[in-house]
């Protein structure tokens, strides 16, 4: 809650509101006393970790709601963010549009210098309360504790109680605001919200303290910073010619040129004549002379000249290690038998704005499996639990046919049947919603067209899944005709004639003829010991290299073993430790070197980029 | 037809020897045993019903259901031997819920125990009464002026008339009909009416259809049982009495009159036993559909799969039914036995059937 008003772009508007949004509070999401808390909630988390995340601080966060009688109750929100300069406070919490962002070109969780402002005001309007805040700065020797409502006529901060504190934190912001609310849990409530916000921030600590005195807390998994966002100029090409009328009449610049080039990114003075005399306008003129008629002819001309894409600076997807570690912290005790590698887009444009899709999901384990899949929706990293049915995401997964990757869906259309949980994250510069309250991603066709572009490439690392099982699935069951069953055939059948149990290796290879390698493996806590078993069922001594890969965890000591001169009907096994893992453990991957595939089940042949890969993510990501 | 203990029981162990066998020699354990689907079914030109024909299916352990097969059909012989030799005998579904308790031989459903003992038929030619295995009583009954005699719990004959000695619900037939269990005294009758469903059937006694028209009535109970059929086989070689099917007018009830007929796929092996080569169907046939003006339902997506299978069937290679199946193809519409109540309770008996048997030179009007 602390970046409103910081930034060296800033340019405070000044609207009196206040009135108005006392009166249509359902256009900012507070229409009912359930909403409402989670309105609160919601608006702070996501201040919180706009804050850190700019500041490069792993976020630290404090949730209390208590219950103050009825239908009130008292909402604490603290963080270790960057704290609030004490000046700026009273416009951040008690002016409503009172932000930096509503024109800066860049994404983020908040945009509009609305929202804990709005939350501040509905706590004064149905509890007659103010809210509290503290604040302090990194350095600073003490904190300030602020008593603050909002005065509604004209829309200014009415504060009361001003004062310097002493905090045994570093730095950090809390809030405290009381106001008429339900609590509940389960679905669209405070507690989903949070699970979802924990999902796709692993580096974040978050303690809940819920009205009836239970805490639950998101552990941090991740000890590494988001990727932030860098602001950037605007794009020129989609704006509306209103908006760069807006920026002609603020610009310093002396001519439209300089403008073009200036005050817009990827426009070169080469691309701004071109522009120009396309438009037939003065390359001389001032741009805050310009007419309406020419602005119009620049934004036509802006259209037909060969601008390069967006710079994509100005976008902050989750990432790989991001979702992975965020869905096996939150699902984790459901056990999924497979987590994904995110899909990520290349970045696309919409009326300008950059946008871009990423999509997670985990498939199998203890999810249900005749229930309709779920989405978890966000924009801009903040979950949306609200109004589904008019997202584009929701739409967008509708209207893909997930059958040919081995989901059930009546007719290729409609919310598809399986055990998956499937994370859909849309991010941009300005994503367009389907109402202020900023609750579902509005479906425009090419927002669409890019999430269906992200499912399609999920839906096929999830058929990739599918057919992987089925291999070992086969493996598996060969494994179990030559060890379990035919033993069984011979122990039964010498028994009931009353005769000796025929040695049944000859038959054994007959039917097998390859190398099978199985494992045993055993859990205590977050440890799995793995026995891996390799049986030759060829008729010839085998030698190769085997290559164990665990899912998830970490692995002790090698992970490459040669197997030296197997005789025929022989087995060895090979053990080792996997460390840190968190819920199920899926079973070891196995690939293997040095010996023709036909002649193996249970394994893989080693990739050509084996380890070459892994590396890359590192880098990449770090 | 006696078999004794021990012939049963060597027939039993030889099954299991050419497993042994196999193993001992190093080959792959393996069992061969007649294909027992339709496209493997011929007519038996001597006795007139359909039997296996000479195509083979191969239980092998080379793959998991393969090997799966075999030791659930060694723990079935393990299990009749021991029946065998301490005098029990077991029900099909008790086999089943025995199985439970036999580890990799258990049976996932009472169907694959049933086709098991079935398998266990055909491949040792012996039936599965041989084997101390017999199904449920299901319920299937007569009314008519028979008289038969059926030995009881005491070893003794009671002598039963199914028109006097029994009341609305008729003699019920038990799961054996064989000469040491029910003996056929005498018969007055015309004709043998086999009727699919138990309303039918209550409406035909309430009628007095079997006094009217001088016949005897069999409840089928949908497809039925092998005792019902050899009980109805039995009155038609025995007392030479024609055999009449009345089903509802749709595919799975032409399959009913095929089984009675012609013999059901499943135990073609035993088809001369059981199959009545002179039945008849009387009807529901599609053409009645038409003709009475039923009041229908339309044909599922499974009925339709139903009826161009049969048309790939032997059994209904013939004009008749090939017509009445494309006449149902091409309406869409089924129609059951109690359709024809729309024209009132008794149409039934004084219109219906007197019409369709004199027609088929059952009955003359």
């Amino acid at each position: 809650m602390s970046e409103k008003g910081r930034s060296p772009h800033s340019s405070p508007v000044e609207i009196s509101i206040s009135e108005f949004f006392e009166k249509n509070r359902h256009i900012l999401g507070f229409d009912s006393p359930q909403k409402a808390l989670y309105m609160i909630v919601k608006e702070a988390l996501d201040n919180s970790l706009d804050a850190c995340e700019e500041n490069g601080i792993l976020p630290d966060i404090y949730i209390r709601i208590a219950k103050v009688d009825q239908d009130r109750y008292e909402i604490t929100i603290r963080d270790n963010g960057p704290g609030i300069g004490r000046k700026e406070i009273p416009n951040v919490f008690g002016k409503l549009l009172y932000g930096s962002r509503f024109h800066a070109y860049k994404q983020s969780r908040g945009q509009q210098g609305i929202g804990i402002t709005a939350a501040v005001l509905y706590g004064q309007t149905t509890t007659g309360k103010p809210s509290e805040i503290i604040t302090k700065r990194a350095g600073d020797d003490v904190a300030f504790r602020f008593v603050l409502g909002i005065n509604v006529k004209n829309n200014t901060p009415n504060v009361m109680v001003e004062e310097p504190v002493i905090w045994d934190q570093k730095s950090g912001t809390e809030i405290k605001i009381t106001a008429r609310a339900r609590y509940h849990t389960g679905k669209q409530s405070v507690v989903e919200y949070m699970r979802e916000t924990a999902a796709v921030n692993p580096n974040m600590e978050l303690t809940y303290d819920d009205p009836d005195g239970n805490r639950m807390v998101f552990r941090r998994v991740a000890d590494m910073i988001s990727r932030t966002a860098e602001e950037v100029k605007p794009y020129p090409v989609g704006l509306e010619i209103g908006e760069i009328k807006h920026l002609a009449g603020q610009s310093s610049r002396k001519t439209v040129r300089e403008f073009l080039v200036g005050d817009f990114s990827r426009i070169t003075p080469g691309i701004a004549d071109e522009i120009l005399s396309f438009a037939g306008v003065d390359i001389e003129k001032r741009p805050g002379k310009l007419t309406t008629e020419e602005i119009s002819r620049i934004k036509d001309a802006m259209r037909k000249v060969n601008v390069p894409p967006p710079p994509l600076r100005c976008l902050s997807p989750f990432g790989e290690i991001f979702i992975r570690k965020g869905l096996m912290n939150v699902y984790g005790d459901l056990k999924p038998s497979f987590y994904s590698k995110p899909v990520e887009r290349k970045p696309s444009v919409y009326n300008s704005n950059p946008f871009s899709v990423e999509v997670g999901f985990v498939y199998g384990g203890d999810l249900p499996v005749d229930q309709q899949i779920r989405i978890v929706r966000y924009a801009n990293k903040v979950p949306l639990l609200y109004q589904a049915g008019a997202c584009a995401i929701t739409r967008a997964v509708q209207e893909t046919d997930w059958r040919p990757y081995g989901l059930e869906q009546r007719g290729g259309n409609g919310t598809p049947y399986g055990p998956l949980i499937l994370l859909v994250h849309v991010y941009g510069v300005r994503i367009p919603y389907t109402s202020e309250s900023k609750e579902a991603v509005a479906p425009v066709p090419k927002i669409l067209e890019e999430i269906k572009a992200a499912l399609r490439t999920a839906g096929r690392e999830l058929k990739r899944y599918h057919q992987k099982s089925l291999k070992r699935k086969k493996a598996y069951e060969k494994f179990n005709l030559v060890g379990v069953m035919l033993p069984e055939i011979a122990r039964k059948s010498a028994s009931l004639l009353g005769r000796s149990v025929p040695d049944i290796d000859p038959v054994i290879s007959k039917i097998a003829n390859v190398l099978f390698i199985t494992e045993d493996i055993s859990k205590n806590g977050d440890r799995v010991s793995v026995t891996c078993h390799v049986f030759n069922y060829t008729k010839q001594i085998r030698s190769f290299r085997l290559v164990a890969f665990p899912p998830v965890g970490n692995i002790e000591g090698t992970d490459e073993f040669n197997i030296e001169k197997l005789e025929s009907s022989r087995r060895i096994d090979i053990d080792f430790q996997v460390s840190d893992v968190k819920g199920n453990y899926p079973g070891t991957i196995y690939y293997f070197k040095g010996i023709d595939p036909v002649h193996v089940l249970g394994a893989e042949p080693l990739p050509a980029d084996w380890k070459v890969s892994g590396i890359e993510v590192e880098v990449g990501d770090s | 037809m006696v078999i004794l203990q021990k012939d049963v029981e060597m027939k039993l162990r030889s099954i299991v020897e050419k497993i042994y066998g196999d193993l001992m020699a190093g080959e792959v354990p393996e069992l061969s045993l007649p294909s027992r689907t339709k496209n493997n079914i011929v007519l038996d030109e001597e006795n007139l019903v359909w039997r296996y024909g000479s195509q083979m299916v191969s239980r092998k352990a080379s793959s998991t259901d393969g090997a799966g097969y075999l030791i659930k059909t060694i723990y079935v012989i393990e299990f009749i031997l021991d029946m065998m030799r301490s005098g029990k005998s077991s029900t099909l579904r008790e086999m089943y819920y025995i199985s439970e308790g036999w580890n990799l031989g258990k049976f996932h459903s009472q169907s694959e125990s049933n086709l098991t003992a079935e398998d266990l038929e055909v491949v040792s030619n012996l039936l599965r009464e041989d084997f101390k295995l017999r199904p449920e009583e299901n319920g299937a009954s007569v009314i008519g002026n028979l008289t038969i005699e059926e030995r009881n719990r005491k070893g003794i004959f009671k002598r039963i008339n199914c028109k006097d000695d029994v009341g609305d619900a008729g003699y019920q037939i038990p799961y054996t009909v064989e000469e040491d269990k029910l003996r056929i005294v005498s018969g007055d009758a015309d004709f043998v009416l086999a009727i699919e469903t138990g309303g039918m059937f209550d409406r035909l006694v309430e009628n007095g259809f079997d006094e009217e028209l001088n016949a005897i009535l069999v409840h089928l109970k949908g497809q039925p049982a092998r005792s019902t059929r050899r009980l109805l086989k039995r009155l038609n070689t025995e007392l030479n009495l024609p055999v009449i099917v009345f089903t509802d007018g749709d595919p799975w009830s032409f399959r009913i009159f095929a089984s009675v007929a012609y013999g059901a796929i499943k135990t073609a092996h035993i088809s001369q036993y059981l199959a009545v080569p002179t039945a008849e169907f009387v009807g529901i046939t599609a053409t009645d559909i038409l003709t009475y003006d039923l009041p229908t339902d339309r044909l599922s997506e499974h009925d339709v799969d139903a009826l161009n299978s049969e048309l790939k069937d032997p059994r209904f290679n013939t004009d008749f039914w090939k017509s009445e199946i494309e006449i149902m193809l091409k309406t869409g519409k089924k129609a059951e036995q109690q359709a024809l109540a729309k024209y009132g309770l008794d149409f039934v008996t004084t219109e219906y059937l007197p019409e369709k048997l004199s027609q088929l030179g059952v009955i003359r009007r």
